[in-house]
C-alpha cells in the first residue's frame, strides 16, 4: 500500500441539502434507461475545475441550496467555489471571508463552511487535486435514482469521510472576474408536439409568466400558471426525451426535464429549451417567475456558438 | 424506414418511424439503433430507440443537426442483425403477497387468477424499449384478454422487481418508484444490477422474454 494514504480528507459535519459528486456526465446510456447527469451547470462546473488547474472532467462537488460544511485534515491544498454562493472558512475560531472564482488555501483544521446559493440554485466545490471516488460507467456522477456512481448513488451525508488525492503544489493567487448573470426570459424551439395545443394555448405559453414551483430538483423543474390546454391527445407512445424538454402534463402544467430526467416519456413535448440557456435555467430557484420565448434552429446554433466563445475566453483570460 | 427527421430542440434528432405500435416499426428503429452505434458519427451522445421513435442526441460543440441529419440519411444499414437479442428467461412468484393487483383485475377482465396467468405465461413476450427508470424493459404484446387500464390513481410506490401490466405491454420495475402498471407478480432477478460495470441491464431492446412462475419457495431460495 501507498504511504500516506488518506492522508488529506474531508470530514463531512453537515451534508447539506442534495450534495453530490459531479463530473461532465455519462454517454451512451440512454437507451437502458440511464440519464446523462453530470454537473447542472456546466459553465461553472468547467470554471471551478480550471481554477483549481484541473483536468476540465475532474469530479466536483455540487451543492444546491444550503451546502455542506466540511472540516480540513492534511497539507494546504487550494480550493475553489464557483456560481454565486455565501460561504466561509473557521480558522482558529475566526470567520474568514472569501470571494467565488479564486483559489484560496485550505490549512489543516480548516472548517469550510457553505452557506448557502444566493438567489440560484447550484454551485461548485473543487481543489487542486482530486475527491476520491467511485466511477460507474465512465462517469463518477451522482444519479441517487439509480443509485449509481460516487458514494454509492447517495447523497453526502453527515459523518462521512472524503478522501483526497493527487494533492498539487499551492497554485498562484488567480480569480476569474465572472458575474452570474439571471435569466427570466427562456428561450425555445418548438418541439414536434406543438401542434397538440390550441392556438390559445400556444399564445398564453409564449407570453404569460410561469412559477417556479419547489418540485424542482436534478430531474425536472415543474411550473405552474396558466393550464396549457391539448387539443388532440394528452398522452402520446412513450419516446426518448432530452434534457431541456418541456412536455405538458395531463394536468396542462409545463416540467422542463433536466439532467437526471427519466429517459423515455409519455406526455406531449411543447418545446426544448436552447442549449445556450440551459446553464441559466437550472440555477432559477422555486418562487421566480419566468417566461418562454420562442426561436428558430439557427439562430440557437449562432447564440450557442456565442456563449461557448464566452466561457473559452474566460478560461484563456484566466490562464 | 425513417418517415421524417426533425429536429428536438438544437441538440437531438428526431427521427418518426410512423405511429403505430407493432414489432415490425419497432424491429426498424432498433435496426437503426444498432447499426448507429457502430456508426461512430462524430459527436453523438445518445441513442434512446422506442415504440417507433429514434432520438438522438448530439454535443453541439461536435456537429450539429444539418450535419447528423445528413449522415443519418445516408447511413448505408447492414443486413439486420439480431445476433445481439437474446432470449431471456424470467421467473415469476405470483404469491399473494407480490400478486398486489390480481383481485382487481380478476373483476375488471372478468377471468379468474388461474386463468389470467395461464395466459401470460403461455406467450413470448419482445422488448420494444427499456429506460423511464434505469433497465426498466417495455414488453410486448399482451394477449388481447389481459389488456387492461392502468391504476386510476398510481402507486407512490411499486416495489422493486414486480411484473406490470398494461394494455398490450408488460414491463418489471427496476427499482422502486411509482407507478400505475397492474402487478401480477414479483422475480428474483435483478433486471437491472446496478454493481455491474458493464453491461448492467439484463434486457435490452429487441430481446425475447419468457416468464415462467415459481414458487413462494423457490422465490426465496433464488435470493439466497
Amino acid at each position: 500500500m501507498k504511504k500516506n494514504m488518506n492522508k488529506n480528507y474531508f470530514e463531512v459535519l453537515r451534508p447539506g441539502i442534495n450534495s453530490t459528486f459531479q463530473d461532465n456526465g455519462r454517454n451512451n446510456f440512454y437507451h437502458i434507461g440511464i440519464p446523462f447527469s453530470g454537473a447542472m451547470d456546466n459553465r461553472n462546473f468547467i470554471l471551478a475545475n480550471t481554477i483549481s488547474n484541473n483536468e476540465i472532467n475532474n469530479p466536483v462537488l455540487e451543492f444546491a441550496y444550503q451546502g455542506p460544511k466540511l472540516k480540513y485534515i492534511g497539507e494546504n491544498i487550494s480550493i475553489n467555489v464557483t456560481g454565486d454562493v455565501n460561504f466561509k472558512i473557521i480558522r482558529k475560531n475566526k470567520n474568514l471571508e472569501f470571494s467565488c472564482y479564486e483559489n484560496i488555501i485550505l490549512e489543516n483544521n480548516d472548517c469550510l463552511d457553505i452557506l448557502s446559493t444566493n438567489r440560484s440554485v447550484y454551485g461548485y466545490l473543487s481543489i487542486g487535486g482530486t475527491f476520491e471516488v467511485d466511477y460507474y460507467l465512465n462517469s463518477c456522477s451522482t444519479n441517487t435514482k439509480a443509485k449509481i456512481g460516487a458514494n454509492s448513488g447517495k447523497k453526502l451525508e453527515k459523518g462521512q469521510i472524503i478522501h483526497l488525492k493527487n494533492i498539487k503544489k499551492i497554485l498562484p493567487k488567480n480569480k476569474i472576474e465572472y458575474l452570474n448573470s439571471k435569466i427570466e426570459n427562456i428561450r425555445i424551439i418548438k418541439g414536434p408536439h406543438f401542434d397538440y395545443f390550441s392556438k390559445d394555448a400556444i399564445d398564453s405559453f409564449l407570453s404569460d409568466e410561469f412559477n417556479v414551483t419547489k418540485l424542482s430538483d436534478r430531474m425536472g423543474i415543474r411550473l405552474k400558471g396558466p393550464k396549457i390546454s391539448n387539443i388532440k391527445n394528452t398522452n402520446i407512445k412513450s419516446e426518448g426525451l432530452v434534457k431541456g424538454v418541456i412536455q405538458i402534463t395531463a394536468d396542462g402544467d409545463p416540467i422542463i426535464m433536466l439532467s437526471d430526467h427519466g429517459t423515455i416519456g409519455g406526455y406531449p413535448k411543447i418545446g426544448v429549451v436552447i442549449s445556450a440557456d440551459y446553464d441559466k435555467l437550472v440555477q432559477i430557484p422555486p418562487g421566480s417567475k419566468i417566461k418562454f420565448k420562442e426561436i428558430n434552429l439557427k439562430d440557437a446554433e449562432t447564440i450557442f456558438k456565442l456563449y461557448e466563445m464566452e466561457t473559452q475566453n474566460l478560461i484563456s483570460n484566466f490562464k | 424506414m425513417i418517415k421524417n427527421i426533425s429536429n428536438l430542440g438544437d441538440a437531438a434528432l428526431y427521427c418518426d418511424f410512423g405511429t403505430e405500435v407493432n414489432k415490425e416499426i419497432n424491429r426498424n428503429v432498433i435496426n437503426y439503433f444498432n447499426n448507429l452505434r457502430d456508426s461512430n458519427f462524430l459527436g453523438i451522445t445518445n441513442i434512446t430507440p422506442s415504440y417507433n421513435k429514434l432520438v438522438i442526441s448530439f454535443d453541439l460543440k461536435l456537429t450539429s443537426f444539418a450535419k447528423l441529419k445528413k449522415q443519418v440519411e445516408n447511413l448505408e444499414l447492414k443486413k439486420k442483425n439480431n445476433s445481439k437479442n437474446n432470449l431471456i428467461k424470467i421467473p415469476v412468484c405470483c404469491a399473494e403477497e407480490f400478486a398486489l393487483d390480481i383481485k382487481r383485475l380478476q373483476k375488471l377482465l372478468k377471468i379468474n387468477e388461474a386463468k389470467i396467468y395461464e395466459t401470460f405465461f403461455s406467450k413470448n413476450y419482445y422488448c420494444y424499449m427499456t429506460g423511464f427508470i434505469a433497465g426498466m424493459p417495455f414488453l410486448g404484446d399482451m394477449d388481447k384478454s389481459l389488456f387492461a387500464k392502468r391504476l386510476e390513481t398510481p402507486r407512490v410506490k411499486v416495489p422493486k422487481n414486480s411484473i406490470g401490466i398494461t394494455e398490450q405491454f408488460c414491463n418489471i420495475y427496476t427499482f422502486e418508484s411509482p407507478g400505475g402498471w397492474n402487478i401480477i407478480g414479483k422475480t428474483p432477478v435483478d433486471i437491472f444490477d446496478n454493481k455491474k460495470n458493464t453491461e448492467p441491464n439484463l434486457i435490452n431492446p429487441g430481446d425475447t422474454i419468457s416468464f415462467y412462475p415459481i414458487s413462494k419457495l423457490e422465490y426465496e431460495k433464488k435470493y439466497e
